[in-house]
């Protein structure tokens, strides 16, 4: 029941501060060298981003972020389990320790960054906010849907955004929210809602969900500004680092052309910043407390950023989406990491 | 001179020794203890949320929430505060839970008496009813009620339409709205005169029935007295009553007042959930009147209504209301599981959308489970209250 997990949450939190006196002396990377994995929130479905198989094994972007982090610090890239979060439980997961780090297309804001005691440690998508709405109304525009019955997910920056954008515009609506992402879509499927409010990302795969996905489109307009990406507790620096500049070097392996096919031939590379990227020249993974080849396991077993995109959310997938802005700042996005020196 | 002093008391055991000294030292370290480690467990908890970052205090309550409800029976827009939203989410949740307890008592006394029924046909409907719905989980029925049978309503533009003041559709049933004008006074007055008819009539003849045995029409005349009175104030007041009528804006109904599908679901599936239970502790309660009592109402010449209501009833409320108050406190709990179908209750609201836009989980839980700590307190005390006037009073 999310009631009584919320609750659960709350009291582990209470708690688990309670013990934390000696919890707090160990490291969040000792912790799970420890346990021996590393412990990271995601969805509890959503396609591209996290979502489980069949057979329970896990793939979306935000799950290779998870798959990266453990890849340098294990050399192996399954020693991740996942804790499926809805929106509503997440950042009490991370606060409480239950997970080691949050990547659950989590946007970064003021407001989360300041006051949740979290650290966002970069960005591994860049989304804004989209209307999916059902083709009978008849709306092109989202100027055109004042008086709108709104299906949305609790606990989302999505609910502010929406309440800012129709205020903003003088017109009114009718949210209807729901806990997980597959409840809402029953709820605009059934009828109960004519548009749905998600990240745009997210309304490709839900319409593909749609027993008539045609039925369905999504108008043009983007409301907001949604950078997602990975969450870490404040207050251990070192972890911070490492989730940080893992994700950094995916996205400097991309713009360098190391590609998890050739990481091997590029061990041999004369050129110093792929050396330093893979670790075979300076200590790189001993400042942030890692083995040196920290940077050649995340790429050789996860991929640089793009194989990350393209495999999960890129054109050739079921979602199909262009990398827009998400393509490197080389090549006319604004995907850019800081330099591994 | 010696001065002797003679100490009569029996020497009593040494104060370690003293149990009555013994149990009060022990219960004082309980106390101790328990007050030391609820103190460590508050101060643990705010120091090492100040260490990690995290916001602490009420100040929260005082900011703008900045998002939508879709229903709410106090005053209510995105710029209004957190702590409104709170008012906004508790009044849902009482609304539901009232309508639920009213529906709940009226149903389950029907089948728990129809459930013991002479008619073979009637008993075993009652009996299906209580075994199917009782051992079906609550959550599943709120389910069927929102997704399987509300969603497969007509759309709005193919809304059920009654005289054109009623609409059904998969958004909710549509209502006139009654604005009062100028005059409606007068309606209010006839109104509370025709209430205050009925008691003084109840009065008079349960006086004039205790003095010559006759029996007077309370029910019927009280009835006509109700319908009547404010009918005849109101014409003569010259109609001040206009109807605001729901009507067809854009894509969605607007106008006149709302019942969204999400109340009405949860509604059903919380009545006729707690009802099943109820039907049970009625028949328990009335079972448990000796078959002696029925008896010699039935040889008063009492009819088969009477019995039950003047005999039968009263004596089984004895053994009904504890077990009552029990199913009323689930029913106003259960209400919580509105959240799964987007009902905006105190849990969906408050605990839902509020906890994760400021990130208080501990403040936004506590006065939660303090709320419902309240509502359910007031209740036992109500229940009890009513408990200790229906009981058997020894003289």
């Amino acid at each position: 029941m999310r009631k009584t997990k919320s609750i659960a949450l709350g009291i582990a939190l209470a708690v688990g501060t309670f013990s934390a006196t000696g919890a707090m002396a160990a490291t969040t990377l000792e912790n799970v060298k420890e346990k021996g994995h590393l412990q990271c929130g995601v969805t509890s479905g959503l396609p591209g981003f996290s979502q489980p198989d069949e057979k329970g094994n896990w793939t979306g972007i935000d799950v290779d972020t998870c798959r990266a982090v453990a890849a340098a610090i294990f050399g192996d890239a399954n020693a991740v389990e996942f804790t499926p979060l809805t929106a509503k439980e997440r950042f009490t997961a991370l606060q409480s320790g239950e997970i080691d780090m949050l990547s659950r297309n989590t946007t970064w804001t003021l407001t989360r960054d300041a006051s949740l005691g979290l650290n966002f440690a970069g960005v591994n998508y860049y989304d804004g906010q989209g209307f999916l709405i059902n083709k009978g109304i008849g709306v092109d525009d989202a100027t055109q849907l004042d008086g709108a019955t709104i299906c949305i997910q609790a606990g989302t920056t999505t609910e502010l955004n929406l309440s800012d954008y129709f205020r903003a515009k003088g017109m009114e609506f009718k949210p209807i929210v729901f806990d997980t992402s597959e409840q809402t879509v029953q709820g605009f499927a059934a009828g109960r809602c004519d548009v749905l409010t998600s990240d745009r990302s997210q309304l490709a795969a839900l319409r593909s969900k749609l027993s008539d996905p045609s039925s369905a489109k999504i108008l043009p307009n983007t409301i907001s500004k949604e950078p997602l990406g990975p969450v870490v507790r404040q207050g251990d620096d070192q972890w911070f680092n490492i989730v940080k500049w893992v994700l950094s070097v995916q996205i400097n392996a991309e713009e360098l052309g190391v590609t998890s096919a050739n990481a091997d031939d590029m061990l041999k590379s004369d050129n110093p910043n792929i050396q330093r990227l893979l670790g075979t020249d300076g200590d790189m993974g001993a400042k942030l407390g890692l083995p040196d080849d920290f940077g050649y396991q995340a790429v050789k077993l996860v991929g640089n950023y793009g194989e990350m995109y393209d495999r999960n959310v890129g054109p050739d997938t079921p979602l199909g989406l262009d990398r827009g802005i998400n393509a490197l700042w080389t090549e006319g996005g604004i995907m850019y990491a800081p330099p591994v020196r | 001179m010696k001065k002797q002093t003679i100490d009569t008391r029996p020497a009593g055991p040494k104060p370690w020794y003293d149990p009555r000294v013994r149990s009060l030292f022990f219960q004082a370290i309980a106390i101790a203890l328990v007050f030391w480690g609820g103190w460590i467990l508050v101060d643990n908890t705010l120091s090492n949320m100040e260490s990690r970052g995290i916001s602490t205090g009420f100040g929260f309550l005082g900011e703008t929430a900045g998002f939508g409800i879709i229903m709410n029976l106090v005053p209510y827009d995105a710029t209004m505060s957190y702590g409104r939203t709170f008012w906004v989410g508790l009044t849902n949740t009482l609304l539901v839970s009232a309508m639920g307890v009213v529906a709940a008592t009226i149903l389950g006394f029907i089948i728990g008496v129809a459930r013991l029924s002479s008619n073979w046909l009637v008993a075993k409907m009652a009996l299906v009813y209580i075994e199917v719905i009782r051992n079906i989980p609550l959550l599943l029925q709120i389910f069927f009620w929102y997704f399987a049978v509300l969603s497969n309503l007509p759309s709005p533009r193919q809304s059920v339409d009654v005289g054109g003041a009623l609409f059904l559709n998969n958004r909710g049933l549509y209502l006139p709205d009654p604005v009062t004008q100028e005059g409606f006074g007068i309606v209010w007055g006839g109104i509370l005169l025709a209430i205050a008819a009925v008691v003084g009539i109840r009065i008079w003849a349960k006086k004039r029935q205790l003095a010559t045995g006759q029996i007077f029409p309370t029910f019927k005349v009280g009835v006509a007295i109700l319908v009547l009175v404010p009918i005849i104030s109101y014409l003569v007041a010259g109609r001040p009553l206009e109807w605001d009528l729901p009507a067809l804006r854009g894509f969605n109904f607007g106008g006149g007042i709302t019942i969204i599908p999400e109340l009405a679901a949860l509604w059903i599936a919380l009545s006729l959930y707690t009802a099943s239970f109820i039907a049970e502790i009625v028949r328990s309660g009335i079972l448990s009147v000796s078959k002696g009592q029925t008896e010699a109402s039935k040889a008063l010449g009492l009819p088969n209504g009477l019995t039950l209501r003047l005999v039968v009833i009263p004596q089984a409320m004895r053994v009904i209301i504890p077990p009552l108050t029990s199913q009323y406190l689930n029913l106003v709990k259960n209400s919580s599981l509105a959240t799964a179908i987007g009902y905006p209750d105190l849990v969906a609201v408050f605990m839902g959308t509020t906890l994760n836009q400021t990130g208080q989980a501990v403040e936004v839980v506590a006065i939660t489970m303090a709320v419902y700590l309240t509502i359910s307190l007031l209740i036992s005390l109500f229940m009890n209250i009513y408990n200790r006037a229906v009981a058997i009073k020894e003289r």
